[in-house]
């Protein structure tokens, strides 16, 4: 069934009754080409790529819940692609055209909308520095403008540009970045993927890895056994978990990042926005509530909820920026369980054990690459070749200490992402 | 969450940094090889449930403790000086 305009007033006049479910709930053949463990965003991807541009359609996504109900719907929302380092350049740049075209492709709604992602700065050190990730972006074709205090006071005028500890130099203004309604890329995807023929198995975890002589041969799970040559790890958080039914240790410490909503305003806030001297970043949704969040809670967590220290620097970070956000209600607020590497770049690659595949590592930042990391992994899984946008990130890169891709220049140490 | 010193008695978490897994208690030998190191430097069980972490009471006494904890419940069940732990 094909969306469009004429259906959307078809429905209305008669009731809204010819809505049909978005995908099948097929039970779980014996065998498959390929399995993909967890029904994400990135599996998803994975499993849509897999089939539209790799021809492999007899496959399955295994979610231990139902679609949709890890971090693809808890996220913050936010599309960009202004990074630094090479290897993550050429991926998120990828992974925004592949944002650009969704919707079409997909025939669904994802509320796509680049409004525009501005980061502020507030000392000569840090214009610096965004100069020169400004530059890195332009070089990678992507669009990225620097902003002076006057340039930010035209976008957002609501700031408090004076702070007496924190005064606004200016922003790095990156226009094509912006947000998305996340569900709807998980059902979008999942839909994309179902129609090509991916049975979409919800309610299944995956409970083992069979493995013969180092070779993948399927994996058990709470609706039984399935057969498959190839298996995909999509697991986010719970990758170590599921990665150590194959004997496998990750390079990976799961921790919680909060995120909070208000409750709905008149529209207030046109773009995304961070600060620069706290973690904070906030936008407004299409309902009206300020979506908004911070750094990590940082000890290792699988509680999807945070502490109170963390909400209250969120909280001082938005009335140091934004005073007006004071008269603002905060409606609720969550954790997710975020997978973070040393280096807090992502991983991509196969492993020791012949055709399993892993996909994790994606830390605070794997919404805006749902969909080039679906492309990669798809590539990754059908031609054992990664993907030229895809290639640095390696698993083995920590061991050999060749091509880490450290974005924040902290130091490739757990705890310090 | 408040954490258990056992210098100073109960804590904010807000006093204490976190290291991480407390995995500096088994550190390899220095000739343990790469495998040993980078499975120590990297690699984690991250479990979902008990743990075992280290954390600095940068805010107070400067006592390096290993917190065991439940990463599912936030519950702290008991705390100890690394110096001992480590003996």
């Amino acid at each position: 069934m094909g969306y469009s305009g004429f259906g959307i007033i078809k429905e209305g006049l008669f009731g809204q009754k010819g809505w049909k479910p978005l995908w099948r709930d097929p039970a779980p053949k014996a065998r498959y080409d390929a399995i993909i463990i967890g029904g994400g965003g990135h599996g998803l991807a994975t499993a849509y790529y897999l089939a539209r541009e790799h021809g492999l359609t007899n496959i399955a996504v295994l979610e231990k819940g139902h679609i949709g109900s890890g971090n693809i719907g808890r996220n913050t929302t936010i599309v960009r692609a202004n990074y630094f380092l090479p290897g993550n350049q050429e991926f998120y740049s990828h992974s925004l055209k592949l944002w650009e075209g969704m919707e079409r492709e997909l025939n669904y709604n994802v509320m796509h909308s680049q409004r525009g992602l501005i980061n502020l700065f507030h000392s000569d050190g840090q214009r610096d520095a965004f100069v020169r990730r400004g530059n890195a972006m332009i070089n990678q074709g992507d669009d990225a403008i620097l902003l002076d205090r006057d340039g930010v006071r035209s976008h957002l005028p609501y700031l408090d540009f004076d702070n007496a500890r924190f005064p606004i130099y200016g922003g790095l203004y990156h226009p094509r970045g912006g947000t998305a309604r996340h569900d709807a890329v998980a059902w979008g995807y999942a839909r994309g993927a179902d129609q090509r023929g991916v049975d979409l198995i919800q309610n299944c975890e995956v409970t083992g890895i069979d493995i013969e002589n180092g070779v993948v041969t399927g994996v058990q799970t709470t609706r039984g056994p399935i057969k498959a040559r190839k298996v995909g790890i999509v697991t986010a958080g719970r990758s170590g978990q599921v990665a150590a039914m194959a004997g496998m240790r990750l390079p990976i410490e799961s921790h919680v990042l909060q995120a909070f909503v208000t409750e709905g305003l008149k529209p207030v806030i046109d773009h995304v926005v961070s600060f620069g001297m706290g973690h904070f970043y906030i936008s407004q949704s299409d309902k009206g509530g300020l979506v908004f969040g911070g750094d990590l809670d940082f000890y290792a967590s699988y509680a999807a909820r945070g502490n109170l220290p963390m909400k209250e620097h969120v909280m001082e970070a938005a009335m140091t920026l934004m005073p007006m956000i004071g008269k603002a209600r905060v409606l609720r607020s969550w954790g997710g369980i975020m997978d973070m590497t040393p280096d807090g770049s992502p991983i991509i690659d196969t492993t020791p054990t012949k055709g399993l595949f892993i996909d994790c590592g994606w830390c605070y930042g794997g919404f805006k690459a749902v969909p080039a990391s679906g492309f990669a992994f798809a590539h990754l899984m059908a031609t054992g070749q990664p993907h030229a946008t895809a290639a640095k990130f390696r698993l083995d890169r920590f061991r050999t200490g060749v091509g880490l891709m450290d974005e924040e220049g902290t130091g490739s140490q757990h705890n310090l992402h | 969450m408040r954490i258990e010193c056992p210098h100073c008695g109960e804590r904010d978490r807000r006093e204490f940094y976190y290291v991480g897994d407390a995995v500096a208690l088994a550190r390899p030998a220095p000739d343990a090889g790469p495998d040993a190191w980078d499975d120590y430097l990297h690699n984690r069980d991250n479990p979902a449930g008990d743990t075992n972490d280290l954390w600095y009471h940068e805010g107070g006494c400067g006592a390096w403790i290993v917190v065991s904890r439940n990463t599912v419940t936030h519950a702290v069940h008991r705390t100890k000086l690394a110096q001992k732990a480590a003996s």
